[in-house]
């Protein structure tokens, strides 16, 4: 007996405890504190007090966050970065500049959410999630004015995970980042009050192709494991530099761990969920996806390719590529004959994902670089758009068919205006941040030996202007429908929103050089 | 008296044959710190009356008439600050701000002051204030006459910004504003189609040459890298003799756009539908000049290219026949005067391009002539004061009584512009004959030949006018042929005094500059260190080119006086000879230009506009169909089945797996 307790005392002293560096991890503490938090709000917080309390905490925390990176900027600078809690997290340029932004867009996605005053009946969640559609119990809870405070700690998780998402600095570490970040975004899919069935699909088409494209990443793991003996992305890279003969594995292994990636960002052929998911989730969470799961998993995977993979950029190159070019392509093609403003968005961020990926392929510092600073343009270009359709309503919820759309210019000039500012910016028109943040890439990709891209994604970005020149015409230059939708006057929280996402996307396209400059100095990643 | 005397300094210099001294400045300092204010003070008074619009009606010709007077005495304040100054310190630079800083591109808004520009800054502001103050009173009861000081203060800025300008870039803003300034005020009476049309031409045809003038820019930013003044015509710019050409004949292209030189002439007629004081400020005394500003300024990209000036002398010597021959024809006034200019700037272009031997007195004659055609042009404005508007100068004759102070300056401005002994004219239109012979060669002798022509032709056409004016039978009191039922006969009268006074300092300057200018040669030295000179070599004595010269002059004073004075002067034009008839027409001009540039202009719209549709629309709408045909089929792969999203996702990831082992073995 008690040498068997002597045995365990001895295995305890081998292995010893890790050494946490809480202080550089504490972005994402903080943020999965406060969405611990949250749970314990929903539980024991009195109803009439939750919403506050919950936009209290969220908002706080997430301020309190970004606070805790502005303080890690010093000493990474110093540094040139760290990585902590034993190998699994890197706290570099990058990592920063990527939670810093998805920090500033989870304060503004919260925001949208906690809007009240458009839906009549609430705000745009389902007032009972639990209630089948159509059924009596959906109708009661309805009528009894319920609305739900659960959105604030699942989009609190879902946050959290997307800001360990670019920080993972070994496969295992990624792989729990992207299911923290995943399901809890499943869930607020199918969350909508309106056109419930079409959400709840919406969530289940999400789930089941989440964790098909999960199975593929873990197989990856699996196969680079099994090539390197290390999960971790400095240790791939070390083993890739070795001998090069029976290396199968690894271009396998390689290809899945990608395929799982691209399948976040919404790149071709991954990207079928995109329209239904963006159309069927309610219109915040869907400006949530679209612009802060696209940052982490740009993030992720320019860590994956650059930190692990950067010796390989002959084997991964050409399939990125051919990637990247579909995606362009097809995004940019298929949105053109879209009908739904929300479905037009959701192509065009996958002709957007093409974009981003021309900087990623470019594999040098100014790749980098240049993708940061799109991320940072579209994700505010994205939420603002999502915003705006929030706005735009009749009787039956969001107008958000694109006939309704007509001749809203004249009726509301200026949400139409702030629409064709956010337009503009998608279709990169010089004066916005979307023009910088283009110039940015295709510089990038030029100098970096991707010429052929850059002129597919120039010739995509033409076909791309048609549509989103298409709405603004639609808007401002055809009759009003008597009939149409009108535009409800939101809360100061959905104004702040928009005023914050055309703030940032015209001071990026007149002064984009402090914010390019900071990207090149965040660009970075610590091996 | 014609030896013309030459520092020894500036002889050897130029014994060579070579450039001038090239172009050198200091940093402003003193009084010439304030030279930015001669530029500032009509700016800022355009934009006052401009922008302050109505209210400003009640004082806006005061303000617009004392800014202008303000800009002349700072210029003679700069004026005396440079004769102060010894010959090194008289080009100053002033930097004001950077405009454009990029990369290697650097453009900057500064100001370059040296004797040239003085010349051009005092003729400018002077005759510029005289014809703000004549025309406090010409458009006394015209309602927009607040607009009208608007423009023409608007005009001063950009004129003094084209001389003042360091660099061509700016220089190039001040030479578009000129030109708009001259399209509004050409337009002026725009309820008038015909003033409408007229600005549009002058606006279209002065484009033709800006596009030179820009050009000519790209050329000497790709060839020198900067178009500043100090770098550019510092005599160092190094280039093959090609690109100086192409540079020079693109200038002269700009040059004949702006001073009315053929073949971009056919403006400047039309323009006189302009008020009489813009023809006589902008149309006659300054901005047409500014071609020859632009040449002389450049001399030293001119001096460089032998082929490049020979072409200015060739434009030079066509418009001063060709100007001439139209003026012998013309029945109105304005539009005599109007030829008469063109062929007097044809003069000065013709100077010009002698090289040194000819800058100075293409500046001189310039002077002279911005006195003495300034002076004509308002005497012309009195006498249609006076007649109800009328220009037709066959409705005109004996006014000389009705109207005795016109007569008189508008007299002194004749013999001055004929050349008569001793007058302005005289001295400054001998020297470019003697300079064109000077040139040497068998192009000495054309070129002084048709200078010398063109002298007599001048003294035709100016006898014709003077005596058809204010000699013989009083034709006015007539009824016209086909007069409306209210005709009532004109009352001449003498002009008010805001009017007479500006002829009487202009019939001053008209009188008395030629003779200054030329006493102890001191217009030549003083321009000689930014020109350069050189006598060239005469193969006649000075005496003998100036008996020519007035002989030439006499001989068509006296047929003039046999057909105008001697003879009854019919009140309706009679026929002519074909050489009458075409001069009537302006030779032609308009028809070769709508025959050469404007018919087959809309040809080429028309099959431009013809391909547009049918080949680059049919190509586009083809591709836009068929990409929204391509978008439609692909859409409905998107079916809404989970089970064939992660089909597509299977595929795919088969697809890039082997795409990836694809790319290890190739």
């Amino acid at each position: 007996m008690s040498s068997g307790l002597q045995l365990a005392a001895d295995a305890a002293d081998k292995v010893p405890a890790p050494s946490i560096e809480y202080g550089k991890l504490s972005p994402m503490l903080i943020v999965f504190g406060i969405a611990v938090a949250g749970v314990l709000v929903e539980a024991f917080v009195p109803r009439k007090a939750r919403y506050v309390t919950h936009l209290v905490v969220a908002l706080g925390g997430m301020a309190a966050a970004f606070g805790a990176v502005l303080a890690l900027i010093p000493g990474v600078k110093d540094s040139g970065g760290e990585i902590a809690a034993v190998g699994a997290v890197a706290v570099d340029g990058p990592t920063l500049f990527l939670q810093g932004t998805l920090l500033l867009l989870g304060i503004v996605s919260v925001l949208l959410m906690a809007e009240r005053k458009l839906e009549p009946g609430g705000d745009a969640f389902a007032p009972q999630a639990a209630a089948a559609p159509g059924s009596a119990q959906e109708k009661e809870a309805a009528a009894a004015g319920l609305r739900q405070t659960e959105v604030y700690p699942l989009a609190m998780f879902a946050l959290g995970g997307m800001l360990l998402f670019p920080a993972a600095n070994d496969l295992l570490t990624l792989f729990v980042a992207l299911e923290v970040m995943s399901l809890p975004l499943y869930l607020l899919c199918g969350l909508a009050r309106r056109r419930r069935l079409l959400s709840q699909e919406a969530a289940l088409k999400y789930f089941l192709l989440g964790a098909f494209s999960s199975a593929f990443f873990l197989f990856g793991v699996a196969l680079l494991y099994g090539y390197s003996g290390s999960v971790r992305l400095d240790r791939i890279a070390v083993a890739t530099g070795g001998a090069m003969d029976n290396d199968a594995l690894l271009l396998i292994g390689l290809a899945m761990v990608a395929v799982g990636l691209l399948f976040k960002v919404g790149a071709v052929p991954f990207h079928s969920w995109t329209p239904d998911v963006y159309q069927g989730a309610p219109t915040p969470i869907t400006g949530f996806m679209a612009s802060a799961t696209k940052v982490a998993a740009f993030g992720a995977l320019l860590r994956f390719f650059y930190v692990a993979l950067p010796g390989m950029k002959w084997d991964w190159r050409p399939m990125m590529t051919g990637v990247a070019i579909v995606t362009m392509v097809v995004g940019a093609v298929i949105a053109i004959t879209q009908t739904d403003v929300k479905r037009m968005l959701a192509y065009s961020s996958i002709a957007h994902a093409g974009f981003i990926l021309t900087g990623m392929i470019a594999a040098n510092e100014a790749g980098a670089s240049s993708t940061l600073f799109y991320l940072v343009a579209y994700g505010f270009v994205t939420l603002g758009a999502f915003a705006v359709v929030t706005l735009v309503r009749d009787a039956g919820g969001e107008a958000t068919h694109l006939s309704r759309w007509a001749g809203l210019g004249r009726r509301s000039p200026l949400v139409a205006g702030v629409f064709a500012v956010f337009l503009l910016a998608f279709a990169g028109i010089p004066l916005t941040s979307g023009f910088s943040g283009k110039f940015a890439v295709f510089q990038a990709a030029a100098d970096g030996g991707a010429g052929s891209l850059v002129i597919v994604g120039v010739l995509c970005s033409a076909i791309a202007a048609f549509f989103y020149v298409r709405v603004i015409v639609l808007m401002f230059f055809s009759e009003p429908r008597a009939d149409g939708p009108t535009v409800v006057v939101p809360s100061v929280m959905t104004t702040a929103a928009i005023a914050l996402g055309v703030t940032v996307t015209v001071v990026l396209g007149i002064v984009p050089q402090p914010v390019l400059d900071l990207a090149d100095k965040a660009a970075l990643f610590v091996h | 008296m014609t030896q013309t005397l030459v520092s020894a300094a500036s002889g050897a210099l130029l014994a060579t044959g070579e450039g001038g001294p090239g172009l050198h400045s200091v940093p402003a300092t003193g009084v010439f710190d304030a030279t930015w204010l001669v530029i500032a003070l009509p700016l800022l008074g355009a934009a006052v009356l401009l922008l302050g619009g109505r209210r400003t009606n009640r004082f806006g010709h005061w303000l617009g008439t004392l800014l202008a007077v303000g800009s002349f005495f700072v210029g003679l304040a700069l004026f005396s600050a440079m004769l102060d100054a010894s010959d090194a310190d008289r080009s100053v630079n002033q930097h004001l701000w950077d405009w454009v800083s990029v990369g290697s591109f650097q453009a900057e808004v500064g100001l370059h002051l040296d004797q040239l520009s003085m010349v051009f800054v005092l003729l400018i502001t002077g005759v510029g204030s005289l014809i703000h103050i004549y025309s406090i009173g010409y458009m006394e009861h015209d309602e927009n006459r607040r607009r009208f000081f608007a423009y023409l203060n608007l005009f001063l800025a950009s004129m003094l910004l084209l001389v003042l300008a360091n660099n061509y870039l700016l220089l190039y803003v001040g030479w578009e504003g000129v030109g708009l300034a001259s399209y509004l005020l050409i337009g002026f009476w725009q309820h008038k189609p015909s003033a409408a049309t007229a600005a549009k031409k002058a606006f279209l045809m002065n484009r033709v040459g800006d596009l030179g003038l820009a050009v000519a820019i790209f050329l000497m930013f790709t060839t020198f890298g900067t178009f500043s003044f100090d770098q550019v015509l510092s005599g160092n710019a190094q280039a093959s003799g090609g690109t100086f050409t192409g540079i020079d004949l693109m200038l002269l292209l700009a040059a004949c756009g702006k001073s009315a030189q053929f073949p971009l002439q056919a403006w400047l007629g039309d323009a006189m539908e302009g008020p009489t004081p813009v023809s006589a400020l902008i149309h006659a005394a300054t901005m047409v000049t500014a071609g020859v500003y632009l040449i002389t300024r450049s001399a030293e990209l001119f001096n460089a290219s032998p082929d490049a000036q020979l072409v200015v002398t060739i434009v030079g010597a066509i418009t001063v026949l060709f100007g001439a021959i139209v003026g012998c024809a013309k029945d109105d006034i304005k539009k005599a005067l109007a030829a008469s200019t063109m062929s007097q700037i044809g003069y000065m272009i013709l100077a010009a391009g002698l090289g040194p031997i000819g800058y100075a007195f293409a500046i001189m004659h310039l002077v002279t002539h911005g006195f003495f055609k300034a002076g004509l042009f308002l005497g012309a404005g009195s006498v249609m004061h006076g007649m109800n508007d009328e220009v037709d100068m066959r409705r005109y004759g004996g006014l000389r009584k009705y109207m005795p102070i016109t007569f008189v300056t508008f007299g002194l401005g004749y013999l001055a512009i004929i050349g008569f002994p001793l007058l302005s004219g005289y001295f400054s239109k001998d020297k470019i004959i003697e300079a064109a012979f000077a040139k040497g060669g068998t192009s000495g002798y054309v070129l002084g030949s048709v200078t010398l022509v063109a002298a007599g032709l001048t003294a035709y056409y100016m006898t014709r006018v003077m005596l058809m004016t204010f000699f013989g039978r009083e034709r006015w009191k007539e009824a016209p042929v086909g007069a409306p039922a209210d005709w009532h006969e004109p009352h001449p009268h003498e002009s008010p005094k805001s009017m007479t006074l500006p002829m009487i300092v202009l019939a001053f300057g008209s009188v008395f500059a030629g003779g200054l200018f030329v006493l102890h040669d001191s217009f030549v030295n003083w321009l000689t260190p930014v020109t350069g000179f050189s006598e060239g070599d005469s193969p006649f004595s000075e005496y003998a080119v100036t008996g020519m010269a007035v002989a030439m002059v006499a001989l068509g004073a006296l047929v003039a006086y046999v057909q105008y004075a001697r003879r009854e002067v019919p009140a309706v034009a009679p026929q002519g000879s074909f050489i009458t008839v075409a001069a009537r027409k302006d030779l032609y001009q308009d028809a070769v230009n709508e025959g050469l540039v404007m018919r087959p202009g809309q040809y080429l719209t028309r099959m431009l506009v013809w391909l547009d549709l049918r080949g680059i629309d049919g190509f586009v709408g083809g591709l836009a169909a068929f990409i929204g045909g391509t978008s439609s089929r692909v859409r409905k792969v998107q079916t809404g089945f989970a089970r064939s999203y992660a089909l597509s996702m299977f595929g795919g990831t088969a697809l890039v797996v082997a795409a990836t082992l694809m790319a290890r073995m190739a």
